[in-house]
């Protein structure tokens, strides 16, 4: 028996007035619903994120250019960086997370389906917020306009005396209000997946997917906290005639680089583990083999997201800490490497022997792999502290964590976009055009930020506005800014695929790529309910066992 | 492609899950205390470094009465929680207003103690790095106990409205877990504050 | 698809690959090639000083293992690619379903482990022969203070200060002079970085630092800050100039001296000793004692005003002072409003400082 065969009455019969519609999804509480309003929004914010970036790069395509004055210069780059890690990376990631592990663990919803509602609508409003401060304009000679103190804010950058108007401040109380959305998602999803598993599934029978958001969510817990308290601080500072960061009075610069880091590296975390478990479920659909090491898979996970709370001083290796406590986080920095270069090996050993079908999310996932190699390589590099007092604060961090965040986590999110827009649809995306963007935006990616490896090799630091022409330091950025502009292009082409597919892509059924979780067993899109009744498992790989019921998994675990 | 279904197995499994309530209260006071714990990070940090003004030594006074009141409460609110697992909401009732009561008077006590602080010893958030350090812990503790008590309030209003019984004693007893969370977080700066930071 | 099809859309990939290759060839060549002046490209690939050298030794140690990794598992990932890829004439039948082999991940456990000591203890012994090097009797003492957008210089021992131009002797031979710098900040946090001569120590207010070099060759050496500090961090630009010590000493001691005003300058003087120059600058032997901006006792022995931003000639001189934001928009350094009777005066003036 199939599960749309109850008829949802009315569904999409007449056209309904545009106000109920959006009556409908401002109100909603349905985890689809929302997963959808995460996703659409951070992509919205990618676009704005991009052009903050293309005008950082045309600045910077010849030595003392005047595109923009270093007042814009220095907002671009703070807001491009608040933008891409807040109101892209972490709304897309939950946005997926919301939609899929309820239909992947066999539940109806999430465990609080109006906090979800709750959190989603914080995260907006955060980034409604920090970009309502561009309407400060020229008043204040421009400290009220957006925020150009990076998007760590440094202290006493972002005391009273340095950024006197209310430009700092919007950074602040915008994250603070979105990250308070971050915690609520991350309770969710934790209470979701502890919760509301179908019967059968163990936590060792759940999908990667599931596992890998769970550890995630963990760390939300633990280390977005920590940069809400420092941002407490600093509105005490600015506000109360508090001391936390006055080091006039005795207080410490370096504390708030502890506590902001103290978030910052787990949160790196965050935003690649969800990225981990995409590529865990599409790599092992595309090569027609299970995941190889499930319980290493979790293992190391875990291990990553303990490890990861001890690493953090590695951003600051050169503030002038002790050798002893250089060496210990250089070490952790270096250990950290271990569990997640064994990750590696096996989205390989999953490969190997499989019968791999290169359709559009396997070719982003395979660049993943090869993208995410070489960035982890460059942070063993920056991980060695001496090697890092030369590269630290140039444009070679720049490039390191473009290529973990674009090269590996962008490619990953684009692979999820593949796959599971025809679930989330009924349509699939055109492969060609699939194919079109993956080539073009593998070209550009390249072309940047392989490059700009070498700019800071030279010694060009990051966040100037503009710089001395140095003998090569205009052709490597010359090379990197016709690389942005063709991941422009390639972004382009996704978005008219993504448009054109909505209307006229063909249509997908149930279980398009012949996989093997549960959200495959519904309709596309699922209907409202998720599931006509809960499903009941016996195995990792459920739809496996249905399709092969001569060879389940269920007898080898 | 049917649906993964098999509507006799399901009383077959014996599948007890946690409560999500718990679940979710217990991920809240992680992330809660994540957050205590930096502001307690400062505050010892910051011990002996203020350049000017006075001194922990020279202005706390150990609020021990106080300090037993909130702790009582968690036992106060244990009982309650107990009471009505077994059906007896007046009794409930009434353990849960003691509860309120004795936060309450924490409460009043903190106020008096700025109060003091602020009036006679000249201590404000902007004195000095103790007077940061200080008014923030202890107020980020103040602010979570008025949420509890807004709380517990409204449970209270909800109780006398005999809206409250037996079925609700799963999310009484969350709530619960939330008030002990505060009192903990109080050994915590109660020990920091006024035992190791003299 | 038709074979053409095919070889057209292979031809079209291995040309993007090529062009991209190239492009990255050609930008290596620009880390390692000999350009004319090689002390003016700021490469860490191109050390004069013992922790830049050890720094120097320390990343090919380190690029050789992550370029070792990257080969072994990069080929495993073409082969995989390559080898495993679904034929056309497949049956559609499933592959074997591996689920896991033990031997196999511990062996890819154990060995990165084993990579990750060797790599760390080669680390460690660099960090503490860097931060740990004992300060030698004879070594010059330096005290740089960040400001924004300038650097203070002090020589504690030798009495001078000066602003933006750091002048060190060369240390070699049997009794190397290393300079050894205390790092502070009067605003913000700073980065004090010259690729060639060391690694990036931060200046962080309230918070004392240290770093040393010992360069052992002449020759200027450029860097700038490197710790985003507001508007015009990107124009706090670091000149080294590491002089014989003869060189060195004759600096010092000119240094040393109080202003040398030429004749004919008083009016420019008054100028400056009656308008709100004193309130931020100090010219020594004068009654300018004005801590707030850099110290001009001996402005025209440095060739750069504004820390690097302009070449230190008359006009812009004049030019900085009527009109800073021509030069370096967002500094502190306030617009004078001077008639221009009074400017030129004070631009005489100045010029005699040497």
């Amino acid at each position: 028996m199939s599960s749309d065969a109850i008829a949802i009455p009315n569904a999409g019969t007449e056209a309904r007035p545009w106000v109920e519609v959006m009556h409908e999804w401002v109100t909603t509480v349905d985890h689809k619903r929302l997963g959808i309003l995460y996703i659409v929004y951070a992509l919205i914010f990618l676009v704005v994120g991009g052009i903050e970036a293309t005008i950082i790069r045309i600045q910077l395509i010849r030595a003392h250019n005047d595109f923009v004055s270093p007042q814009v210069f220095n907002r671009m780059f703070t807001m491009h960086g608040t933008t891409m890690i807040f109101f892209v990376a972490m709304p897309i990631l939950f946005g997926f997370a919301n939609y899929l592990v309820p239909l992947m663990i066999g539940a109806r919803d999430m465990a609080f389906p109006r906090l979800n509602a709750f959190s989603f609508w914080l995260t907006a409003l955060g980034g409604i917020l920090l970009y309502f401060s561009f309407l400060g304009g020229n008043g204040l000679y421009g400290a009220g306009n957006a925020p150009d103190v990076g998007w760590w804010a440094y202290a006493p950058l972002t005391a009273k005396a340095f950024s006197p108007g209310p430009s700092s401040d919007y950074w602040t109380i915008a994250l603070l209000i979105s990250g308070f959305g971050s915690i609520g998602t991350a309770i969710n999803l934790i209470a979701t997946i502890f919760s509301l598993r179908c019967p059968g599934m163990t936590l060792g029978r759940m999908p990667l997917f599931a596992w890998l958001n769970l550890v995630m969510s963990g760390i939300v817990l633990i280390a977005l906290t920590p940069l809400s308290a420092a941002q407490i601080m600093l509105l005490v500072d600015r506000y109360l005639g508090g001391h936390f960061f006055d080091t006039q009075a005795g207080g410490s610069a370096a504390i708030w680089m502890h506590f902001f880091w103290i978030f910052g590296h787990p949160e790196v975390y965050v935003l690649i583990i969800p990225s981990f478990a995409f590529m865990s479920e599409i790599i092992p659909v595309f090569s027609r083999k299970p995941i190889f090491g499930y319980p290493v898979m979790v293992g190391a996970t875990v291990c990553i997201a303990f490890l990861s709370m001890s690493v953090w001083a590695h951003h600051i290796f050169t503030i002038g800490m002790s050798s002893s406590a250089n060496s210990f986080f250089a070490i952790t920095s270096m250990a950290i490497g271990v569990p997640t270069g064994i990750k590696i090996f096996n989205w390989i050993g999953t490969m190997w022997g499989g019968s791999i079908q290169f359709k559009t999310a396997m070719l982003f996932s395979v660049g993943f792999l090869f993208q995410f190699l070489i960035a982890g390589l460059t942070g063993i590099m920056l991980a060695s502290a001496p090697f890092d007092w030369q590269l630290s604060l140039s444009y070679f961090v720049v490039a390191h964590f473009h290529y973990v965040i674009v090269g590996g986590i962008l490619f990953a999110v684009f692979a999820a976009f593949y796959y599971w827009y025809p679930k989330m649809t009924g349509r699939m995306l055109n492969e060609p055009l699939g194919k079109l963007h993956f080539w073009l935006f593998f070209l550009g990616f390249h072309a940047t930020f392989d490059v700009m490896h070498f700019a800071g090799i030279l010694g060009m630091p990051r966040r100037i506005y503009t710089y001395e022409p140095r003998p090569g330091w205009e052709t490597l950025n010359l090379i990197v800014t016709v690389g942005a502009f063709i991941q422009g292009v390639a972004i382009l082409v996704f978005v008219a695929n993504l448009v054109y597919s909505y209307f006229k892509g063909p249509k997908a059924g149930n279980d398009p790529w012949d996989a093997w979780t549960l959200e495959w067993s519904v309709s596309s899109p699922p209907p409202a309910y998720n599931f006509a009744s809960i499903p009941v498992v016996e195995s990792r790989r459920p739809l496996w066992d249905l399709k092969h019921p001569e060879d389940p998994d269920s007898r080898y675990e | 492609m049917s649906a993964v279904t098999s509507p006799i197995a399901e009383s077959s499994l014996d599948w007890k899950l946690p409560y999500k309530g718990k679940v979710g209260m217990a991920s809240l006071i992680i992330a809660e205390s994540a957050i205590f714990t930096i502001f307690v990070v400062a505050y010892l940090f910051y011990l002996g470094k203020s350049i000017t003004g006075p001194t922990p030594r020279e202005v706390l006074e150990t609020p021990i009465f106080f300090t037993i009141c909130l702790l009582s409460s968690s036992l106060t609110i244990h009982l309650a929680s107990k009471e009505l697992e077994n059906g007896h909401r007046k009794t409930f009732l009434i353990l849960w207003s003691i509860t309120i009561a004795l936060g309450a008077l924490f409460l009043f006590g903190t106020a008096l103690e700025w109060h003091r602080l602020i009036y006679e010893r000249g201590l404000t958030i902007s004195t000095n790095l103790f007077g940061t350090t200080y008014y923030s812990l202890v107020g980020l503790h103040a602010t979570h106990v008025t949420v509890g008590l807004v709380m517990l309030t409204v449970v209270l209003l909800f109780g006398l409205a005999d809206r409250v019984g037996i079925d609700q004693s799963a999310r009484i007893a969350t709530l619960s877990m939330y008030w002990h969370f505060v009192d903990a977080v109080w050994v915590v700066v109660f020990t920091v504050v006024y035992l190791v930071g003299r | 698809m038709v074979r053409s099809d095919q070889i057209r859309k292979l031809l079209s990939k291995v040309a993007g690959i090529a062009v991209l290759l190239a492009g990255e060839l050609l930008a290596a060549s620009l880390c390692f090639g000999a350009p004319n002046n090689p002390s003016q490209l700021p490469s860490i690939f191109d050390p004069r000083s013992t922790p830049s050298k050890s720094i120097y030794h320390l990343s090919y140690f380190v690029l050789s293992i992550t370029g070792l990794i990257f080969v072994v598992v990069f080929a495993l990932l073409v082969y995989a690619v390559v080898k495993f890829r679904k034929r056309p004439g497949d049956d559609g039948r499933e592959p074997a379903q591996v689920y896991g082999s033990t031997q196999i991940e511990l062996a890819w456990t154990v060995i990165p482990i084993l990579i990750v000591v060797v790599l760390f203890l080669a680390t460690a012994r660099v960090i503490h022969s860097i931060q740990d090097a004992p300060k030698p009797e004879n070594a010059v003492e330096v005290v740089a203070v960040g400001h924004q957008f300038w650097w203070e210089f002090r020589y504690p021992q030798l009495g001078v200060v000066t602003a933006n131009e750091l002048h060190i002797p060369v240390s070699e031979g049997v009794q190397p002079t290393p300079t050894f710098l205390t790092l502070l900040s009067a605003d913000t946090d700073h980065s004090f970085w010259v690729p060639q001569l060391a690694g990036k120590t931060d200046l962080i207010p309230n918070r004392v630092n240290h770093m040393w070099m010992d360069p052992y060759e002449t020759g200027i050496f450029l860097g700038q800050c490197a710790q985003y500090c507001g508007t015009q961090h990107a124009k706090m630009l670091l000149r080294v100039y590491v002089d014989s010590s003869e060189e060195f000493a004759a600096w010092a001691r000119a240094q040393q001296q109080p202003a040398v005003i030429g004749a004919n300058v008083t009016a420019g003087q008054r100028v400056f000793e009656t308008t709100a120059c004193i309130n931020c600058h100090a010219i020594g032997g004068t009654v300018a004692d004005g801590r707030f901006g850099p110290d001009l006792t001996h402005l025209m022995s440095r060739q750069t005003i504004a820390s690097g931003a302009a070449e230190n000639t008359k006009a812009n001189l004049r030019l900085w002072i009527q009109k800073p934001d021509a030069i370096k928009p967002g500094s502190l350094m306030p617009a004078m409003q001077l008639k221009n009777a009074d400017l030129d005066a004070l631009v005489d003036y100045l010029e005699t400082l040497r």
